[in-house]
């Protein structure tokens, strides 16, 4: 019953792919699609601790803030760019996300 | 025994609830799931020995990121049941790559636990009997001073874009501008009309 690094592994794999078939069957719904992206890089989280605490190398931990950083920054500034998309448009469906195509 | 049976557990909500996330109808309550996917997540740091990134995942992700969520979520004024109608056009598609990313990671995984036959090092034998938040202090403020200073930056930046991009200046709005009501002159406000007697303004 001893639980490895593989055990881990494993969870953060379940966790990546969630994240991933989210954004493919969520495809109209940016808010979703960006709950899925945190999903993903929670899934990233788990890996980089996994190895950090299994190597005994603390290393993991800092890039697992680093990547918690990044990822408050990008739920920040993804969810002011919905929001002011939809103070000029009234919806938010990605499919019609395409006036600045040329 | 115990660590092995909340491991368990702890994974098995987490998977549940990260997938009640992408299937739920209503986004209030995918939101509701991803802050029980980080809450069991910081169970799972807990049980590998990184308490202080537990810590951090609740306070960053429960107490600000998913908050957030909840905040556009229910400003937005957006029929989401029409925003689901699409769900099984992608299904396939999306359902193939999931498909062949999990078989990918497992194999991986599994290759590891092929190759893995010594025990697992755990973090803080080798290194005395020194906390987590102390080793992680040890490290973050010294060799990784420029990394850390990084971090700050791109919150930084990420703030000054997040108020750039929603503050709005609407025309027709009454607000007080106490620059123009101080620097009034006289000859702006008061205006003398020669009246004659008898005939009033015409």
């Amino acid at each position: 019953m001893e639980i490895g690094l593989v055990h881990y592994l494993f969870v953060a794999a379940a966790l990546f792919t969630i994240g991933c078939f989210g954004i493919f069957a969520n495809a109209k719904n940016v808010i979703i699609i960006l709950m899925s992206i945190e999903l993903i890089l929670l899934a990233v989280n788990v890996n980089l601790v996994a190895f950090s605490s299994f190597l005994g190398n603390i290393e993991g931990q800092i890039f697992a803030m680093m990547v918690l950083t990044v990822a408050a920054a990008e739920a920040a500034v993804g969810l002011a760019i919905l929001v002011t998309y939809f103070r000029n448009r009234g919806n938010i469906a990605v499919e019609d996300i395409n006036q600045m195509r040329g | 025994m115990l660590a092995a049976i909340a491991f368990y557990v702890l994974a098995a909500v987490a998977v549940i609830s990260a997938f009640a996330v992408i299937a739920a109808r209503n986004p209030v309550h995918s939101v509701l799931f991803l802050i029980l996917t980080f809450f069991t997540a910081a169970g799972l740091f807990v049980l590998m020995g990184a308490e202080f990134l537990a810590m951090l995942l609740v306070v960053v992700y429960v107490g600000a990121v998913a908050v957030l969520f909840l905040f556009v979520v229910m400003m937005l004024d957006v029929d989401f049941v029409e925003l689901k109608q699409g769900f099984l056009q992608y299904l396939p598609a999306g359902a193939l790559i999931a498909l062949a990313l999990l078989g990918e990671l497992g194999l991986v995984a599994g290759a590891a636990m092929q190759a893995q036959h010594h025990a697992p090092i755990a973090l803080g034998e080798g290194q005395g009997a020194i906390t987590n938040a102390e080793a992680i202090g040890q490290v973050l403020y010294t060799q990784y001073l420029l990394v850390f200073q990084l971090a700050g930056l791109v919150l930084f930046v990420a703030m000054i874009g997040a108020i750039v991009l929603t503050l709005r200046r609407r025309p027709g709005v009454k607000k007080q501008d106490i620059a123009a009501q101080v620097g009034r002159k006289r000859s702006e406000g008061v205006e003398l009309k020669d009246v004659r007697p008898g005939q009033g303004l015409g």
